[in-house]
């Protein structure tokens, strides 16, 4: 598959991994955070750390969209789908998150509720023109890279004048929840940020400037193939043993700067901030999320179904904090892969691929037996 | 007085006519879409006694008997249909048990208000792929349910073979050191399903890989390999399988990803939809697991046949308790090769 097959090359992963070994200082341990799940899962499905010297530590971070999201967001959707009776459309892996009262969207979708997995914001957006006799609810989550199409949705419900569509919205931010985990005195030791690659085609690299200006943390941008994070990797350790700290872009096939001002122009159009936000592993961080701006309120589900949020707090025999900033590794969660697994979630790691207990559990477990 | 000929019935309007209630009713009208269509295609002597089952000759040696159920949609997809799917599908599942299939049963569930043209299509292929095999379908059922109970049309199959003497393969014969023979490439069938499904379409060059796998598994019974597994990867994919086989044998697997062969297409759909093409579904290859002396002569056979000549060794039979099917990546890594967790892809055959 060209454009793709020389970003997974065997051989040149070699060279790669031999001059991350020449450049890692024996008496040193590299800490460095991949950002993104898209990374992680790069990580594990790939074997990448089969070739990275074992002073060199990959830390997962919290950038996966549904391992983020609090129990009672999820709760907030599954209540609209099944007391108001609306047609809740949201994206494939948001439908296995856990939820109070043991239920989760696909669940809550077997009892009877409408709950659709769609593709797109379009597709949602296609079934409410179809259907105007429902009210139809997109459950919009993600971090950057997909709020821009959820404006272009809101915009075109506008135009139209589709009464019977409106969102949830839990659009999150990178450079915030990057800022809550370098910024909590007891958090984990992070020697740099293997920075994140689609989000970063939308916001650029100038938003990682005050990481490296500020909590002098070197912040190398990096695309999602397996040989992007290796290469990474290695700028990172330059900048470590040089005593640098720049925000670098290996993903230059896609990333500039600004990034992509067009679809900046739309989402700040669309949304403003929220004052703050509560995160699944986190916290509530300021201004950290998105909300519609009041000109398009007809769209905004909490607006138009009155339901409030209530904070819900996690399982507590459960991990998934402590493993989103850092400070745990899936493996070290006393019920990972016995009472926690892919087929029965108590945790939302555990969920996506690019979820760190998922990833760890579906491709990396046999390291902890071996 | 009327002119009509006493005792005509007027034909079933195959054309634009549709599924009625009645036609699962068991009167006139099912008497009827019976004898004009599925007798008429079929056509065979045991059908052709039209009791409520067939009387069948004497078979000398152990029995497999197997079923399955298709709930495909679409039910026309490049490559196949759901007819000649749920022909396929059974023979296979007879056969990697080591068995030369005999004969076929189908029940079909029909919705109301199906197109009758679609159904005599439908049947038209599963007869034709049925006379290819050489397994006539011997019996069925019709039943039909009301509109939106159903999704156009629901097939189960059974399938009846007679065990070759000296077979003897189960998942849980695999040991340490065996080889693990892949027919051809995966992915084929359940992409080429993903790539043609509501909301979905993209133009892609992807044909399901059904067929009937029976004549390449006679040859490689034939060939005197030493055979201790025979499993047909289908929902699930190869990851799914292998899993299956692993467990069952209480031994881990080693696979080589550079030898599990993906064609561009399907490689380039999943891809695109974030699928792993481990996990999606083939409906016309086979994993075969060998003493390891003998993967050479039985690879030779498998490319000889037109169905398994990109036959490969993908990978070996290690030991380990833990029963992990694990691969070398091309990059140079390890990863476990889990269970598919959830569902990647619903309603593929």
């Amino acid at each position: 598959m060209k454009y793709v097959d020389e970003f997974r090359n065997g051989e040149l992963a070699c060279k790669i991994a031999a001059n991350i070994k020449r450049e890692a200082n024996s008496k040193r341990v590299y800490r460095l955070m991949e950002f993104c799940g898209g990374h992680t899962h790069a990580i594990s499905r790939y074997g990448v750390a089969d070739l990275m010297p074992s002073n060199v530590r990959m830390i997962h971070g919290p950038g996966c969209p549904v391992c983020v999201l609090p129990i009672g967001r999820i709760d907030q959707a599954i209540r609209l789908a099944r007391e108001h009776g609306v047609t809740l459309c949201t994206y494939a892996d948001t439908m296995r998150v856990p939820a109070s009262d043991h239920l989760s969207l696909m669940r809550a979708k077997a009892s009877g509720a409408d709950v659709r997995m769609v593709y797109s914001t379009q597709d949602a957006l296609k079934f409410a023109r179809e259907h105007p006799q429902r009210e139809v609810v997109f459950l919009a989550i993600g971090f950057e890279t997909t709020t821009p199409p959820t404006a272009v949705a809101i915009r075109q419900a506008m135009a139209e004048g589709l009464r019977n569509f409106s969102i949830l919205c839990d659009h999150v931010l990178t450079p915030a929840a990057m800022h809550a985990i370098l910024a909590d005195e007891n958090g984990v030791e992070i020697d740099g940020f293997v920075g994140p690659a689609h989000v970063s085609t939308v916001i650029g690299s100038r938003p990682y400037e005050p990481f490296a200006d500020d909590y002098h943390k070197p912040v190398v941008i990096a695309g999602f193939e397996p040989l992007d994070v290796m290469q990474a990797v290695l700028m990172l350790l330059r900048q470590i043993n040089d005593g640098r700290a720049e925000v670098e872009n290996e993903f230059t096939r896609a990333v500039t700067r600004d990034g992509n001002l067009k679809a900046q122009e739309l989402v700040a159009e669309v949304f403003e901030l929220r004052d703050s936000f509560e995160w699944r592993g986190l916290g509530s961080v300021p201004h950290s999320a998105l909300k519609l701006r009041e000109k398009y309120a007809a769209f905004d589900a909490e607006k138009k179904f009155s339901i409030g949020y209530a904070a819900v707090p996690d399982n507590k025999a459960c991990e998934c904090a402590a493993i989103l900033r850092g400070q745990k590794r899936p493996q070290e969660c006393k019920i990972f892969g016995t009472v926690c697994t892919p087929e029965n979630p108590v945790g939302s790691c555990m969920v996506s691929s690019e979820g760190a207990c998922a990833a760890h559990y579906s491709y990396g477990r046999f390291r902890e037996v071996a | 007085m009327s002119t009509v000929k006493p005792g005509y019935i007027r034909p079933l309007d195959l054309k634009h006519g549709r599924v009625e209630l009645s036609h699962g009713s068991g009167g006139r009208a099912m008497a009827q879409l019976i004898s004009e269509l599925f007798a008429a295609t079929f056509d065979n002597e045991y059908l052709a006694q039209g009791n409520d089952g067939a009387i069948l000759p004497a078979a000398h040696g152990r029995l497999v008997m197997a079923t399955d159920a298709h709930v495909v949609s679409p039910l026309f997809f490049a490559g196949g249909d759901i007819g000649c799917l749920s022909v396929h599908g059974t023979i296979n599942d007879v056969a990697v048990m080591g068995a030369t299939p005999l004969y076929l049963s189908a029940s079909f569930i029909l919705e109301e208000g199906f197109p009758l043209a679609d159904l005599k299509r439908i049947v038209e292929s599963m007869a034709h792929a049925a006379r290819e095999a050489g397994v006539p379908v011997v019996t069925g059922d019709t039943k039909v349910v009301q509109p939106g109970k159903g999704d156009g049309v629901f097939i189960s199959t059974t399938g009846v073979g007679v065990l070759r003497d000296g077979v003897d393969l189960s998942g849980d014969r695999a040991q340490a050191g065996d080889c693990i023979v892949l027919s051809g490439s995966i992915g084929d069938h359940g992409m080429a399903i993903m790539s043609q499904r509501e909301g979905l379409e993209f133009s892609a060059s992807i044909t399901s890989d059904t067929a009937a796998l029976h004549g390449l598994i006679a040859a490689m019974l034939d060939s005197g390999a030493q055979l201790r597994v025979l499993r047909d990867p289908t929902r699930g994919g190869l990851a799914t399988t292998l899993n299956e086989i692993a467990k069952q044998s209480g031994a881990g697997m080693m696979l080589d990803e550079a030898a599990i062969k993906v064609n561009p297409p399907v490689e380039a759909a999943c891809e695109f939809l974030g699928l792993d093409p481990l996990y999606v579904a083939n409906e016309g290859k086979l994993i075969a697991i060998c003493a390891p002396q003998d993967a050479d002569r039985l690879l030779a056979v498998m490319r000889a046949h037109l169905l398994g000549r990109e036959a490969c060794v993908i990978g070996e039979v290690i030991a380990d308790a833990h029963g992990f099917v694990q691969m070398k990546t091309k990059l140079g890594g390890r990863r476990v090769v889990d269970w598919l967790a959830g569902e990647q892809l619903p309603r593929i055959c």
